[in-house]
């Protein structure tokens, strides 16, 4: 059975079974990138557009590595080279892309709702790459494939997301993808970074650290934006450590048996200490790994799709 | 010219005139009322308006006509087009436009492009210069010019000081301050905070930026004992908050978007930036907060914040998209259809929350359904059902989410300053 | 499922995987350098029998793998249904080794097509050589298997069907009515 839509906007909504399925095939691809030549030619002929108004290096070369191995063609777009700041509109800038046959992009964008948007203007399949605070679905999917990597099951794990679950598009996600798969969550951070109504989605939420840390199988913990305006959410970095840092004492001392996830890049000493980065609990490298054949088995569901 | 409007429902609250009748129309003059001959009219000249009412002519008191400034978006004639299209005859400008309406010479600039239109305009003055809430505006001088009210519309007045002095300066004149009231603290978001913000992954306005500014206003209005109106109500609390204001005695008015009391936020859900405003759309809880409080009397007045913008302006991402949506044309369908069929309001009601109310908040004299008085008059069919077409309508702009909507009741005609709009064409009479 | 005939039962099938397993050893001198790839399915079955058989004739271990080729098809814009893709699963280095490519059917060859290409990104065998049990004819590449368990002239509106005990109730060889037209063998 193909996914049941043409786009990946989100997880909200998306059925288990589409979930199963792209986790399945990441497994496929998983394979792909141990072997000594790291390509097979499935997307051949494909032509895909990175739309990245908003920078993130990361997620962009994840994106670029997976349809460089699965034999695409991709261009990148990024605001720096984009016509957007001449004073081309956003609507004439997609259609100009849109005018060059594309079959797929892959979009990034400060405001939320813009994946949808294209989705209006376009005939491509639209692959969500962050929108606002709002999602951040491959991202999230990578975290179960890493997190089942490691644990086997996802039905019934006590999985905890920590930090500023207010501005992150990853949080979101998570909860919508994890819960459809069975598992329970939770949220972690101060309540100044919890965003209204968000235990309306069945999440419970922590204000204590340690706590979050015993009573849970698994934390995913987020980025804190110090870019942000400083000490208008939180006092101040050293503050957030201090009460919502994960250090190897805690996690010593409540629970030796946590997996620890994050989507990088790390802030060493803010959400994490150096030695729970490089620790044995964490396993944000594989999520690295794994992002690219996850991006791969959604752009071969995708690109394939009937 | 004479002409004659047939068999009418004439309904005017002020001079208790609630009959079946005919009107003779005399260069402009309200010459007869009654049973009337209709043979020594021209038949071009002769009216059949049997079974629609006749009421003094409808009144925006919340309209940006963008001129000076952006007259790609509107300008004051295709605006005053629009409202007489929307079945008003009278209308007051907001101030930001650029330059501000800080100064005697942009009042009569406004004036002046809008002296021989059927829609009698009313420029609101700025509250400060430039509308920055730093020095006050001419307050005098534009009282002078033409203005009837002072207002940052846009923004909130920006400090305590500013907003006293204000309201004790044009106190003077008895013109009333009319308020944004927005934390400009809480406004960094793009639609209402609730749990529909969360989900969308949008930053949120929440309700208590505008409960703050409300509470504080009437503070003010009570110490200064000078008159506050209340712009674009849309929250539960402040509804609250001017109700009992009112019970008090102080001097607060205030008035309510149809947006307002028939969205609410889950309309957010498409990312469609035709619902995208300032106040955003709010929960259904404030919507029946908002129709309680036209229902009590709390709210005086229903008004449009006709705010035009280009398509290429609302066509992109949400959060970077401006606030406002165009309202003139489809104020009165709304208010109709979703109050008066509704039953929660009465015809006689919505005469007075978009006639008789805002004239009497802007110190405007009301028109009268009498002889001897000049014809202001608006012809409503509170039956016709149409649906909205925004390619069909008079504003520059086409940025609405009522497009395509189904409404039951609209204005068929108006009459003003000896001329006419009916058929989609102005006439003099 | 319409059956015209019978091309090979239970015992037939047993004798030539036997067969099969002679001639891979014979043409190879022996299994040293050998390594056996199933293709998925039923190609996986089959090898796992073939490399059963040599064990027991020559006491030697060979390695076998499981090729998965949906990756490599050639055929994803015309099809109408999502093709399935599971693991390719080959632990060991298959550099300048004979590599026997196993499967159940040899029809166009387009699947060995993509079977070859999908081998090359692996490494660099010093040869391939390809096993089919059965040979239907109707070649759309110039392609030949170099072991052959039966040959059967089919018309294009037939269909081979392999059955085998590992996924199916039986071991039989079929030749149907193709129930439609893009068939996959």
């Amino acid at each position: 059975m193909p996914l049941s839509s043409k786009h990946l906007l989100g997880l909200q909504g998306v059925p288990a079974e589409d979930i199963q399925l792209i986790l399945d095939t990441a497994t496929t691809f998983r394979e792909v990138l141990d072997r000594p030549i790291k390509k097979v030619p499935t997307l051949q002929g494909k032509t895909i557009v990175n739309l990245f108004f908003e920078n993130s290096t990361r997620t962009r070369i994840s994106f670029e590595l997976a349809q460089k191995r699965l034999s695409a063609d991709t261009v990148n777009f990024t605001t720096s080279s984009s016509s957007t700041k001449k004073g081309e509109t956003f609507k004439d800038t997609v259609r100009n892309i849109e005018a060059m046959k594309i079959d797929m992009i892959i979009v990034r964008h400060e405001s939320a709702g813009v994946p949808q948007y294209l989705t209006q203007i376009s005939e491509a399949n639209i692959i969500n790459a962050g929108d606002g605070r709002h999602e951040h679905p491959t991202q999230a999917l990578l975290d179960m494939y890493s997190i089942k990597e490691k644990t086997g099951d996802l039905k019934g794990l006590k999985v905890c997301i920590v930090g500023d679950i207010a501005h992150s598009r990853v949080a979101l996600s998570n909860i919508y993808g994890l819960i459809s798969m069975g598992a329970k969550v939770s949220l972690c951070g101060p309540s100044t970074m919890m965003p209204m109504g968000i235990e309306n989605l069945g999440v419970k939420i922590y204000h204590n650290i340690e706590k979050a840390i015993h009573e849970n199988d698994v934390l995913n913990v987020l980025r804190i934006q110090l870019e942000r305006k400083a000490g208008t959410t939180i006092p101040s970095v050293r503050e957030y450590h201090n009460y919502f840092g994960i250090t190897s004492e805690r996690i010593e001392r409540f629970n030796r048996d946590i997996l620890i996830l994050h989507p990088g890049p790390i802030n060493r000493g803010v959400e994490l200490s150096s030695e729970v980065a490089d620790g044995p609990y964490q396993i944000i490298l594989d999520q690295v790994t794994n992002g690219v054949a996850i991006r791969m088995a959604v752009l071969y569901l995708l690109g394939t799709r009937p | 010219m004479d002409i004659l409007l047939k068999s009418m429902n004439l309904l005017d609250p002020g001079s208790k005139v609630n009959e079946v009748a005919d009107l003779h129309i005399k260069n402009g003059v309200i010459h007869k009322i009654g049973d009337i001959d209709s043979s020594e009219f021209d038949e071009e000249n002769i009216f059949e308006f049997s079974g629609k009412y006749c009421v003094p002519g409808l009144f925006d008191m919340h309209v940006h006509l963008r001129e000076p400034g952006r007259e790609d978006k509107e300008t004051v004639v295709t605006g005053c087009n629009s409202s007489a299209a929307g079945g008003f005859t009278g209308i007051a400008c907001m101030p930001n436009t650029t330059p501000a309406i800080d100064s005697a010479e942009v009042v009569n600039l406004i004036l002046q492009k809008a002296k021989d239109h059927l829609v009698d305009v009313y420029p609101v003055g700025a509250v400060s210069l430039e509308r920055k809430g730093e020095a006050l505006a001419p307050i005098a001088e534009l009282v002078e010019a033409g203005a009837v009210a002072f207002s940052d519309d846009g923004v909130a007045v920006k400090t305590s000081a500013i907003l006293r002095n204000a309201m004790e300066y044009a106190g003077m004149y008895n013109a009333p301050i009319i308020e944004h009231c927005e934390d400009p603290s809480l406004d960094d978001g793009a639609m209402n905070e609730s749990f529909v913000s969360t989900q969308l992954g949008l930053p949120g306005i929440p309700t208590v930026a505008e409960d703050i500014i409300v509470a504080r206003d009437i503070l003010m209005a009570e110490y200064t004992g000078q008159r506050i109106h209340i712009a674009h109500i849309s929250s539960k609390n402040s509804i609250n908050l001017v109700r009992e204001a009112k019970a008090k005695g102080i001097k607060v008015t205030a008035e309510i978007t149809p947006h307002h009391f028939t969205l609410t936020d889950d309309s957010v859900k498409t990312y469609d930036t035709n619902y995208k405003m300032n106040p955003p759309l709010r929960s259904n809880e404030d919507v029946k907060a908002g129709i309680e409080g036209l229902k009590d009397g709390t709210i005086d007045c229903i008004a449009s914040d006709h705010a035009p913008h280009k398509v290429e302006e609302k066509e992109r991402e949400f959060i970077y998209a401006p606030n406002g949506i165009t309202g003139l044309e489809t104020q009165l369908g709304i208010t109709l259809n979703e109050l008066v069929h509704k039953g929660i309001l009465s015809i006689e009601d919505v005469v007075y929350k978009l006639s008789v109310n805002p004239r009497k908040i802007l110190n405007i004299p009301v028109p009268g359904i009498k002889v001897g008085e000049n014809a202001n008059l608006t012809i409503i069919d509170d039956k016709e059902i149409w649906t909205v077409d925004l390619s069909k309508t008079k504003s520059k702009s086409k940025n609405s989410p009522f497009d395509k909507r189904l409404l039951t009741g609209k204005a068929i005609a108006v009459i003003n300053n000896k001329q006419m709009f009916c058929d989609n064409e102005f006439k003099q009479i | 499922m319409n059956i015209k005939a019978t091309i090979i039962d239970k015992v037939g099938l047993l004798r030539t995987i036997t067969r099969l397993a002679h001639e891979i050893i014979e043409r190879n001198k022996g299994s040293q350098n050998i390594v056996l790839i199933g293709m998925r399915t039923r190609g996986e079955f089959i090898g796992r029998r073939i490399y059963e058989k040599i064990k027991e004739i020559d006491g030697s271990q060979p390695d076998f793998g499981v090729l998965d080729v949906t990756l490599y098809r050639d055929d994803f814009r015309t099809r109408l249904k999502q093709p399935e893709v599971s693991v390719t699963d080959i632990s060991f280095d298959i550099n300048e080794k004979d590599v026997v490519l196993i499967d159940d059917v040899l029809y166009t060859g387009r699947t060995v097509r993509a079977a070859l290409d999908a081998i090359m990104d692996l490494g660099r065998p010093s040869s391939v050589q390809f096993c089919v049990l059965v040979d239907r004819g109707h070649r759309e590449m110039p392609i030949t298997a170099d072991f052959v368990g039966k040959n059967i002239p089919t018309s294009i509106n037939e269909e081979v069907k392999v059955r085998l005990t590992e996924i199916d109730e039986e071991d039989a060889i079929y030749l149907i009515d193709s129930p439609n037209k893009n068939s996959e063998n």
